[in-house]
């Protein structure tokens, strides 16, 4: 049997930010890993911590104010462990990065093709016209009309979904095997995050990159993720393929917010589910036990594990803690 | 009969430029808007950015000027009469308040809670400082918040927080509509949950009114009784929900509406195709929705609670299509 080797792994990933002499952690021991061909959803609430595990992976921190541990593998090397100079030759070229705003991650004052062929410049031999080639392909490959026009603009000329797929092609310029997307479609409408989100799904079928898209909208995780990480106060608290998890959520946060999606409401349910209390702050966070259980107080304190972990409950179904077995919502019989 | 009545609203925006920064040509954000409002009902503005569904709830508030078409409260006419500090307009002025998008920036970050929320009163009532006081305490706790909350300031909040005090404020007042922009657009899921059942809670106390204006076609499908579709600045379908969302004939609400992301994973592969499919009709198909100019047409009653904006059939549509463009006949 061949063992599947995977694109990128993630060991223990602790990110910390610095609050006067303390470090708190955003991102509190994650572990995860990505397969060629396959797109990973990271979804949370706001403060989840999941932006700050894409921004630890591509190395954006400053390192006077955050504390980094663990590991991040790719092709036996440990990200974590490059200078800055050694980074800049990774980012861009082996992983991409699409931010969800388009405006702030374009330069005002680059041409279209100028910020395209910045990253080809840096990367690759290619010449001025080999670039200009390049430039093209990838505009028509991200669907851009009339390309040898718009190669000529301003950011501000173009409109939001059309930036968006500048911005996704400038990752994709040297055809990375990883691309880390960041809430690539929030800022956009429903009719253009449909098509940006069919783009990106194409882009993975031709090139067979990694994706991890991180995005707090369940429904762009039904519609494109192969496989699903849920995120709370740091942690991971369930991973599943995305049928298993939508089919059978497990883990009371994800229950709770697939709970809580606006929907019509049936003639036996009186409103929308609300998930108790508030999102912990940084300083304030329990970092012992479960995490979740203030959200969930009348689940009596013997459900939850003492230092809840993941387990594995069916392949490759995982949840943290096993306060899930005697879940029940508020007013429910268990 | 509703309580509020807009019709044939225009909201035009001049585009100047030259040399001598003359009117070149207008920007028609709205462009031929009716719509009625009845009592303890919600209405649903559905549309992308830019279809001119916040200039429709400025303009009825009076934060933006209409450019041409009436709107009547309670019979009266009230157009651009919003800033007026007569007293005949009071009763206006005092039934008609808005929740924004962002909470944090409508709210003044240098008063209290219990100031930011006693201003409508102390417009509208001659509360004692004492009245006040429970006043706010009450509706702080209809929102779900503790008296303490008041001598907090904005920035103590969450957002989640901060938007329900935004409700709270709205509903200070006692107004009969509360027209509501994006209230939960900036907010996570669970939160966004807990606005919304405070939106429909206090709704049912009060007998209020609510022009629910968003571009999430699910929070619209939980809140709203009618629904409105904008595009290009007119209304391109208007109906029931049900009419809406089950039987939509225009080709712009089915592009919309298909647009929406499914939450089941395993039908993905068909909801593409079918998502590609009215994509592929509405390019195909525009211009028998959308005259040559690239407006929209007039709505026509296509059912029961249900208006669709067709093209019209008549052998001398092309007559009618002049006088409306010109803006006159109604």
């Amino acid at each position: 049997m061949v063992v599947e080797r995977s694109l990128l792994e993630i060991n223990n990933l602790e990110t910390g930010f610095r609050f006067g002499d303390e470090y708190h952690n955003a991102v509190d021991g994650v572990s995860l890993t990505l397969k060629n061909n396959e797109i990973l959803a990271i979804v949370g609430e706001s403060g989840c911590g999941k932006s700050t595990l894409a921004t630890s992976i591509m190395g954006l921190h400053d390192s006077k104010n955050t504390k980094i541990k663990g590991e991040v593998l790719y092709k036996d090397l440990n990200l974590l462990d490059l200078n800055e100079k050694l980074y800049n030759r990774i980012r861009g070229n082996d992983i991409g990065m699409i931010f969800q705003d388009p405006l702030g991650s374009l330069n005002p004052l680059m041409t279209i093709k100028d910020q395209i062929g910045e990253s080809l410049e840096y990367h690759s031999d290619l010449n001025e016209e080999q670039r200009m080639t390049r430039v093209l392909e990838l505009l028509n490959q991200v669907g851009i009309p009339r390309p040898e026009q718009i190669m000529k603009a301003y950011p501000h000329e173009l409109s939001g979904g059309m930036r968006q797929r500048v911005v996704i092609a400038i990752a994709l310029a040297n055809k990375p095997p990883i691309i880390i997307a960041d809430e690539p479609t929030t800022a956009l409408d429903v009719t253009i995050q449909a098509q940006i989100l069919d783009l990106m799904l194409d882009i993975q079928n031709e090139t067979g990159s990694g994706i991890i898209l991180i995005t707090h909208d369940l429904g762009v995780v039904a519609e494109t993720a192969d496989r699903v990480a849920v995120m709370y106060a740091g942690q991971i608290v369930e991973e599943a393929p995305v049928e298993e998890l939508f089919a059978n959520p497990l883990h009371p946060y994800t229950r709770s917010l697939l709970n809580s999606i606006p929907h019509e409401l049936d003639d036996d349910e009186e409103e929308l589910h609300v998930i108790q209390g508030t999102v912990p702050s940084l300083q304030t966070l329990p970092r012992k036990g479960c995490r979740f259980a203030p959200r969930i107080p009348w689940i009596p304190a013997e459900a939850h594990e003492e230092h809840p972990v993941l387990h594995e409950v069916s392949p490759n179904h995982k949840v943290r803690c096993s306060c899930w077995k005697h879940f029940h919502f508020e007013g429910e019989a268990h | 009969m509703g309580f509020i009545e807009v019709k044939d609203l225009k909201i035009h925006y001049p585009v100047r430029g030259g040399i001598l920064n003359t009117i070149q040509s207008y920007v028609k954000a709205v462009d031929g808007v009716n719509l009625t409002i009845e009592s303890g009902k919600t209405y649903g503005l559905v549309g992308e950015s830019g279809s001119g569904k916040t200039t429709i709830g400025k303009t009825i508030i009076g934060l933006e000027k209409a450019t041409s078409g009436k709107i009547f409260y309670e019979g009266q006419n009230v157009t651009n009469k919003a800033r007026s500090r007569k007293e005949k307009y009071a009763n206006y002025n005092k039934d008609v308040q808005m929740i924004f998008q962002d909470a944090t920036s409508s709210m003044n970050p240098k008063k209290r809670i219990l100031d930011v929320m006693a201003e409508p009163m102390r417009n509208y009532f001659d509360y004692t400082p004492d009245e006040i006081k429970k006043r706010v305490v009450d509706l702080l706790e209809i929102v779900g918040m503790r008296p303490e909350a008041m001598y907090k300031y904005p920035h103590e909040f969450s957002g989640g927080q901060r938007q329900r005090i935004g409700v709270a404020r709205a509903v200070a007042s006692d107004p009969k509509l509360i027209i509501a922009d994006e209230p939960t657009s900036a907010l996570d899921l669970s939160v966004q949950a807990q606005v919304l059942n405070f939106m429909r809670r206090i709704q049912k106390e009060y007998d209020l009114s609510y022009l629910f204006i968003s571009h999430d076609l699910g929070v619209v499908q939980h809140m709203a009784d009618d629904i409105a579709i904008m595009h290009k600045g007119r209304f391109v379908e208007q109906g029931s929900k049900k009419a809406i969302y089950s039987n939509p004939q225009h080709i712009y609400t089915k592009r919309l509406l298909s647009a929406i992301p499914d939450m089941d994973p395993t039908t993905r592969a068909a909801h593409k195709v079918e998502r590609q499919r009215v994509e592929a009709e509405y390019t195909a198909q525009e211009t028998n929705y959308y005259d040559s100019e690239g407006r929209v047409y007039d709505l026509q009653p296509f059912g029961d609670n249900h208006f669709v904006a067709l093209k019209p059939n008549e052998p001398n549509s092309s007559l009618l299509n002049e006088t409306i463009n010109k803006g006159g006949g109604i």
